[in-house]
């Protein structure tokens, strides 16, 4: 395998304990080795054994993909690594809070858009809306970038969310 | 929470946590957040604590105890400055996987981030130098993270943990919490111990139809423990195939075995490097590919299958493709494929094709006729590598331990002190750590009394620690510092009279100390050489002399330590000796290290 082989992005979930540190542990892998972190979401996925789930969507060539994942392994806390890029099929999904200012007939069309795209209203004011859209990245990309004509102030994303397809668990 | 009156404070929580882990020795410094602990020893005699002059010392010398004992080296040092001083020791025990605990001590908890005297974020900070690191914050945890830390050190691909011990935690009282008689299986840190067994005969497979296979041995098989070095010789000598070693894999091997083709990489010999380049199966066991090793990662041993042994699968295809992995704990391996080669013999099937091994023996006798260790020798300048043949020769048949620190002189001995066992040789391979060796040795001279402990070092290198004559001259370890003097940061002139048009920028040592003087400032014994005819005499006073000693040996300024792999260069493209430079480094090898 050549440095030329093509660089893909891969969705990897993480699962580790959740303890002080350990989200510093797998960024500063990553950052200290020199990988590319697209998009990273974390948070406590079962309470009762302190577990949480972070998924990583990052570029690479397959050896250093094998690398990253290899590394992850081996920190200490992490229980399970899993490629959910090479595992079969997956969903993603990804949250963004939209936030636009406009009135007249480009609020009436910012609202119109967000009927499209089965974004929620979960704020409004006589000259704003708050959205909340959530579908893949490419789908809250394209949500943002039509908001953007018409008035937009503010987006939050949270980072994208997987999981395998099927009945069983990471 | 009141205590009950069983309970004990979190310091002697530690020290009798320490006492169940079989630690016998403790190498550290005292300071304000970790005085309760200094306490709590002072008060017992079942540790012994070495002090040492600085921490970075006591991580090397907890690492020369740990590699020539295979044990697990603990450290204890005070907040702040004294964890951040331990950091390149750290650094190098998590580069060479030495199992080390060390204890830092922190401001209390409630202090903690508010910029408190001698507060330094520690866990942060090692984080990226530590296999793993622990903050302790309250002391119903303190016995559990502390065995669970001798674990996660030891087993596995070893390495240094730390522990950062808060002020109160350690004055806070508590029950204590034995080891657990079995280890059970840490909830998420499960390291593969157990080879799959396809893969082990997937391996043997390819090493019975190898035609001009070579072992490439690593730090691995060391840490593995005596038995691996046990099986591999083992394993080697049912195969006869050629084997080389690491510069960390040194002694796992013995070095006097006519199959031995002496270390390889960038300062290795010209058979086991044209070995590793022409072979047909490379069986790599404890090693990982280091660009050390591998020279050009293009041109490294091209028409080769490989095999890889390694504990640590993150090691696994991390350099070098791989054609068949196997993961696992080396004497686990090693046990495994000797079972299967010696079945294999029993069933009298036809192996290894004879004919062509002798023929790939000729081949690698002939590029050993190149003799590319030879040197000019002179009868007016010690030649470093005379002074360290004349050394091998007077301690060969003595109970002897060497340490290294880093440069030419590391280089040299790697070269010219053969190592039939292993845990004998302790240098900084993966970090390359000025400064490393003398603390090692003491930590040698510790764990072995009586042994003849040699630091072999280089004058800027020693300098680097060498206020830890200190502790030698109290603890009376008759560590012995051989010093060959080139008045020279010799690798790094080496370098710039090589890449840099001979400018050599800042690597004259001036102002060197008067060694002999020095030594005797310590209360050590220090002794001069600039005569080849009296290095003898030097070298036997040494050994006689039961003090420490420092011997300045003043050897050849201009010397230059060969064969090299040119940076950026094949196994293929070695330059033998100063005649054989011209024009063979390459921009892009000019930008590697």
């Amino acid at each position: 395998m050549s440095k030329d082989t093509p660089v893909v992005a891969h969705t990897i979930s993480v699962l580790v304990a959740n303890e002080p540190g350990i989200l510093a542990r797998v960024v500063g892998l990553f950052s200290g080795r020199g990988y590319n972190i697209e998009s990273l979401t974390v948070a406590e996925t079962d309470a009762k054994q302190s577990l949480s789930r972070i998924t990583i969507v990052t570029k690479g060539t397959p050896m250093i993909i094998e690398q990253i994942k290899a590394q992850l392994d081996r920190l200490v806390p992490v229980y399970r690594v899993r490629d959910l890029t090479v595992e079969g099929p997956h969903i993603e999904r990804e949250l963004a809070l939209v936030k636009v200012r406009s009135t007249g007939e480009k609020r009436v069309e910012a609202l119109r858009l967000a009927d499209v795209f089965r974004a929620k209203v979960i704020d409004a004011k006589a000259d704003s809306f708050v959205f909340e859209v959530t579908g893949n990245s490419d789908k809250v990309q394209t949500f943002v970038g039509l908001m953007e004509t018409l008035g937009l102030v503010d987006v939050g994303r949270t980072g994208i969310v997987a999981m395998s397809r099927g009945g069983e668990p990471l | 929470m009141k205590p009950e009156e069983s309970a004990t404070t979190g310091a002697d929580l530690l020290v009798k946590a320490l006492i169940d882990e079989d630690v016998e020795v403790v190498f550290g410094y005292p300071g304000g957040a970790v005085l309760p602990i200094y306490d709590s020893l002072f008060k017992q005699n079942r540790l012994r604590h070495i002090l040492v002059r600085h921490e970075q010392a006591a991580v090397h010398a907890a690492e020369g105890y740990a590699r020539s004992t295979g044990k697990v080296g603990v450290v204890l040092v005070t907040s702040g400055p004294g964890a951040t001083n331990a950091v390149t020791g750290l650094t190098d025990a998590l580069m060479d996987s030495i199992p080390i605990v060390c204890l830092t001590g922190q401001v209390p908890t409630h202090l903690i981030g508010n910029d408190a005297f001698q507060e330094a974020d520690t866990t942060g900070i090692t984080r990226p130098c530590t296999k793993h690191n622990y903050l302790v914050k309250a002391v119903d945890a303190l016995a559990r993270t502390v065995h669970e830390a001798f674990y996660v050190a030891r087993s596995g691909r070893p390495g240094p943990v730390v522990i950062d011990l808060p002020k109160d935690v350690l004055m806070n009282k508590y029950d204590y919490v034995a080891p657990p008689k079995v280890v059970s299986e840490h909830k998420s840190y499960r390291p593969q111990m157990k080879p799959d067994p396809k893969k082990v005969a997937q391996a043997l497979e390819m090493i019975i139809h190898a035609k001009r296979p070579v072992f490439y041995a690593g730090g691995g098989v060391i840490n593995s423990g005596p038995k691996a070095s046990k099986l591999l010789t083992q394993l080697v000598h049912l195969t006869g195939y050629p084997i080389t070693n690491t510069l960390m894999g040194l002694g796992s091997f013995p070095a006097s075995d006519k199959q031995f083709l002496g270390m390889l990489g960038m300062h290795g010999t010209y058979e086991a490097n044209l070995a590793m380049h022409g072979c047909d199966v490379m069986i790599n066991i404890g090693a990982r590919f280091d660009d050390r090793i591998t020279g050009n990662i293009a041109k490294f041993s091209p028409g080769s299958k490989k095999i890889h042994v390694d504990i640590d699968p993150s090691s696994i295809n991390k350099n070098v493709h791989v054609d068949l992995a196997v993961v696992g704990d080396a004497t686990l391996v090693l046990e495994e494929l000797v079972k299967g080669w010696k079945a294999r013999e029993a069933k009298g099937q036809p192996k290894v094709d004879q004919k062509a091994l002798k023929a790939w023996w000729a081949q690698i006798e002939e590029w050993r006729a190149r003799n590319c260790l030879a040197y000019k020798s002179d009868k007016e300048t010690i030649k470093p590598q005379y002074a360290l043949e004349r050394l091998y020769h007077h301690i060969k048949n003595k109970d002897h331990y060497i340490t290294t620190e880093v440069g030419q002189h590391q280089m040299w001995a790697a070269q010219f002190l053969k190592f039939e066992q292993p845990n004998r040789w302790m240098t900084s391979g993966g970090l390359g750590t000025m400064g490393y060796g003398f603390p090692a040795a003491m930590g040698v001279q510790i764990a072995h009394p009586d042994a003849l402990v040699i630091d072999v070092a280089g004058e800027a290198s020693i300098l680097m620690n060498i206020q830890e004559l200190s502790t030698v001259a109290q603890y009376r370890l008759p560590v012995k510092i051989f010093i060959l003097n080139n008045q020279y940061m010799g690798m790094v002139r080496q370098w710039q009279e090589l890449l840099h048009g001979s400018r050599y920028s800042e690597s004259y040592m001036e102002s060197l100390p008067d060694f002999v003087k020095l030594a005797e400032a310590f209360g050590a014994k220090g002794l001069r050489c600039s005569e080849p005819s009296k290095l003898d005499d030097t070298i036997k006073e040494m050994i006689a002399l039961p003090h420490p000693v420092v011997v300045d040996v003043l050897v050849d300024q201009k010397e230059n330590c060969f064969p090299m792999i040119p940076s950026g260069a094949a196994h293929n493209e070695m330059l033998l000796g100063p005649d054989d430079k011209a024009g063979k480094v390459s921009e892009e090898g000019m930008v590697l290290v």
